[in-house]
C-alpha cells in the first residue's frame, strides 16, 4: 500500500513538473507502449568498470538507470527535475556535439555544482535515447575519490 | 582506492560470520539516510538502526529545504526505500544525549555513525541582536517549515523593509519566500501559520547584506536565477559594487564565472516590479537599533584586503551608514552542538573532531556535524557515502563479541517511558499530513507539535 501511494505521489509530482516546465525534457516514462525498441547503453565507472545495459528509445539516461535498477549510488536524487547534479555524466565529444539540443540554462546551473564538470558534461536526465545513440558509452565521474581527497 | 577494495575483499573472507554486525546511525537527515543506504546494501547481513530525535524523518529535507522547492524533496523517495529495507529500522522520537547516551549506543552496537547535523544558529554578537524582530535564519526557516520548537516564533511582517545578513542560499531562500506572491506559496507545504502571516505581509524590499563583494557571494546560480525571474519583483544592484568585476570574468572558474555573468545581466536588464530584492555588498552590521523592535541597522563599510579575490578579506573602514528595516534576519551559518560529553567536540568550529570521518574506534561522523554547514545535498551525499565506505571497511575488525543492538536500547527506552516511533508509525503521520494538506490545496500540512505527532503515531 505504501508502495502504491508512493508511486502515485511520484507520478503526480512528475506530471505537475512537466506542466510547469514544459521546456525541460524531464519526462519520466516507465515504459511507453509505442516505443519498445531498445538501444544499447554502456555506463563506464571512474575505475573503468563497464555496466552494459539497454534502454528504450524516448527514455532518458536517468530512466535507463532507474528502470534497470543499476547499481549507481545516489544517481538521480531529484528524479529528473533539474534541481540536483547527481546524474552527471561525461560524454564523448562527438556524441556531445551530435545531440539535437545542448544544455539549457537550468541544466548548466546544476552542472556548475557537479564534481569534475567537463566541456562535455551533461545531466543524464536530459539525454533522451534515440536510434542514433545505439551503442552509447558514457562516463560516470569519480565523485567518491574526489570527495575523500578534499 | 585499489588498496581499499583489496582490503574489503580480504576482510570479507576472514569475517567472523557467526556474529551479526549491529550498526546505528544517529540522525535521520540526508547524511544519515545516504549513509544507511550504502550500509544497507553493502552489509546485507547487518542490522542498521537509524535513531532520530523527532518522531518524523528526513531532517533538513523536511525542515530546511524551502517549501517552494518540492523537487529537491524528491530525495525522500530514495530515503523511504532505504528505510523499508529489511535490514534497516527507523527509531524516531529517541533523543540521543537525553533518552539514551552515547555510551549506551557504543555498548549496544559495533559501529556508531553520528549524523545529527548542525542546528544551532551562529550569532553576530553585536549590540541590539536581542531586539524584537531580529531573527536567526534557522528559527525563521523553522517557523515556515514547521520545526516544532519554532512554531511560536514572533514574526512581524508589517514593515516594508527587511534586511538579511549573509548571502548564502539560506539567506536567498528567505528573501524569496518573503517576496513570492502568496498564490504561489499557497500551493506549497509551508505551514498555515506562516502562510497566514505572509498573506498580510507588507514586505516590499528585501536587502541581502554581505561583508564581501560580488566575487565572493555564497549563493549558487540556481537560487539567484530564481530571484531574477521572480514575478513582480526586480533585482537591484549597485553598479559601484561591480567596478573591475567584468575584467576578471575571463579568469574565473566555470561556476563563479556564470554566477558573476548572471549578476551583471540582472543589473543591466531593468526589470519592473513592485517589490525589490537588493543585494548589498561590502557592508558589515555593527548594531541593531530601535526602541523595542529593530528600526534600523548601523552598517560599517568594508574595503577588501588582498589582491586575489579568492582570498580577499573584508576589513572595516571608518565609514558607516544606516539601513532602515522593520525586520532583520541573521543568516551567517549554523553550527553543531555536542549532544553528549563523550563526543570529542570542537566548540569553536561547531563540529565533531574527526579525521576522515573517524572519531575513534567504532565511532564515526559525517554530514554537517563533521564538515560544518556547507554545500548542497550532493556534497552531503558524497560525504555520507565515504563515511559509510570506511565503516564497511572497518566493521569486521569490530566484530569481536556479539552485541544486542536495539534489544538493550529498547529495554532502556521502555523503562524511561519513551514512545519509539517506527517507520510504520511515521507512515501514519505522513498520511495524516497529506490528507490535511489535500483539504487546503497543499501537498501536505505539517504537524508542528511533537505531542500531536506522537498521538497520531500511537
Amino acid at each position: 500500500m505504501a508502495l502504491v501511494s508512493n508511486l502515485l505521489k511520484y507520478s503526480l509530482s512528475v506530471s505537475t513538473k512537466i506542466v510547469r516546465n514544459s521546456k525541460f525534457r524531464n519526462v519520466h516514462t516507465t515504459g511507453s507502449l509505442f516505443n519498445q525498441k531498445l538501444v544499447k547503453v554502456t555506463f563506464i565507472r571512474a575505475n573503468g568498470d563497464k555496466i552494459e545495459t539497454k534502454g528504450k528509445i524516448g527514455d532518458s539516461l536517468l530512466d535507463v538507470v532507474v528502470n534497470n535498477n543499476l547499481d549507481i549510488d545516489g544517481f538521480g536524487a531529484c528524479e529528473g527535475t533539474l534541481t540536483c547534479s547527481t546524474c552527471h555524466l561525461i560524454l564523448d565529444p562527438d556524441v556531445y556535439k551530435s545531440l539535437p539540443e545542448g544544455p539549457c540554462e537550468e541544466e548548466n546551473d546544476m552542472l556548475d555544482l557537479a564534481y569534475e564538470v567537463s566541456e562535455t558534461s551533461r545531466l543524464g536526465c536530459q539525454i533522451i535515447l534515440s536510434e542514433k545513440l545505439d551503442g552509447l558509452e558514457v562516463k560516470l565521474p569519480s565523485t567518491i575519490n574526489d570527495a575523500r581527497e578534499n | 582506492m585499489k588498496k581499499n577494495i583489496l582490503n574489503i575483499v580480504k576482510k570479507s573472507f576472514s569475517t567472523n560470520t557467526s556474529i551479526k554486525s549491529k550498526v546505528c546511525v544517529v540522525g535521520a537527515g540526508p547524511a544519515g539516510f545516504y549513509a544507511a543506504q550504502v550500509l544497507s546494501r553493502k552489509l546485507p547481513e547487518a542490522q542498521i538502526d537509524i535513531y532520530e530525535r523527532l518522531p518524523v524523518p528526513f531532517g533538513l529535507v523536511r525542515f530546511g529545504v524551502a517549501p517552494d522547492h518540492p523537487e529537491v524533496k524528491n530525495v525522500v523517495h530514495t530515503f523511504t526505500k532505504t528505510a523499508e529495507q529489511q535490514n534497516v529500522r527507523f527509531l524516531g522520537n529517541v533523543d540521543v544525549g537525553k533518552d539514551i547516551d552515547l555510551k549506551d549506543l557504543k555498548e549496544a552496537y559495533h559501529s556508531v555513525l553520528l549524523a545529527y547535523g548542525a542546528d544551532e544558529s551562529k550569532y553576530l554578537n553585536i549590540p541590539g541582536e536581542k531586539l524584537k524582530n531580529v531573527l536567526s535564519a534557522r528559527n525563521l526557516v523553522g517557523w515556515y517549515n514547521g520545526t516544532p520548537w519554532d512554531k511560536d516564533l514572533p514574526v512581524d511582517l508589517s514593515n516594508p523593509n527587511v534586511a538579511i545578513f549573509g548571502q548564502g542560499n539560506v539567506a536567498i531562500d528567505i528573501a524569496r519566500i518573503l517576496l513570492t506572491p502568496i498564490d504561489i506559496l499557497k500551493k506549497t507545504d509551508i505551514t498555515e501559520v506562516a502562510l497566514n502571516h505572509l498573506a498580510s505581509s507588507k514586505v516590499k524590499t528585501v536587502y541581502l547584506v554581505g561583508r564581501r563583494g560580488p566575487l565572493q557571494a555564497a549563493f549558487t546560480i540556481k537560487e539567484l536565477r530564481e530571484m531574477t525571474k521572480l514575478e513582480n519583483c526586480k533585482s537591484v544592484w549597485n553598479e559601484n559594487d561591480f567596478v573591475g568585476v567584468e575584467e576578471i570574468i575571463p579568469e574565473l572558474q566555470r561556476p563563479r564565472k556564470r554566477l558573476t555573468e548572471l549578476m551583471l545581466k540582472s543589473m543591466r536588464e531593468n526589470k519592473a516590479g513592485e517589490k525589490a530584492f537588493i543585494p548589498k555588498f561590502f557592508r558589515s552590521p555593527l548594531e541593531f537599533q530601535g526602541a523595542e523592535a529593530v528600526e534600523k541597522v548601523k552598517l560599517g563599510v568594508n574595503k577588501m584586503e588582498g589582491s586575489d579575490f579568492r582570498t580577499q578579506r573584508a576589513s572595516l573602514t571608518d565609514e558607516v551608514e544606516y539601513l532602515d528595516c522593520g525586520m532583520a534576519v541573521t543568516s551567517i551559518g549554523y553550527k553543531s552542538v555536542s549532544i553528549d560529553a563523550a563526543i570529542p567536540f570542537d566548540d569553536k568550529k561547531g563540529t565533531v573532531e574527526q579525521k576522515n570521518f573517524k572519531v575513534s574506534d567504532g565511532l564515526y561522523a559525517c554530514g554537517w556535524l563533521a564538515t560544518g554547514p556547507t554545500g548542497v545535498i550532493l556534497t552531503t551525499m558524497n560525504n555520507a557515502f565515504n563515511a559509510a565506505g570506511l565503516m564497511i571497511e572497518e566493521v569486521n575488525d569490530l566484530l569481536t563479541i556479539p552485541k544486542p543492538g536495539f534489544e538493550s536500547i529498547g529495554t532502556k527506552l521502555k523503562e524511561n517511558n519513551v514512545q519509539v516511533v517506527e517507520w510504520k508509525d511515521w507512515l501514519k503521520i505522513d498520511q495524516y499530513e497529506e490528507e490535511n494538506g489535500k483539504s487546503l490545496g497543499k501537498p501536505r500540512e505539517k504537524i508542528v507539535d511533537v505531542q500531536k505527532m506522537l498521538e497520531i503515531a500511537h
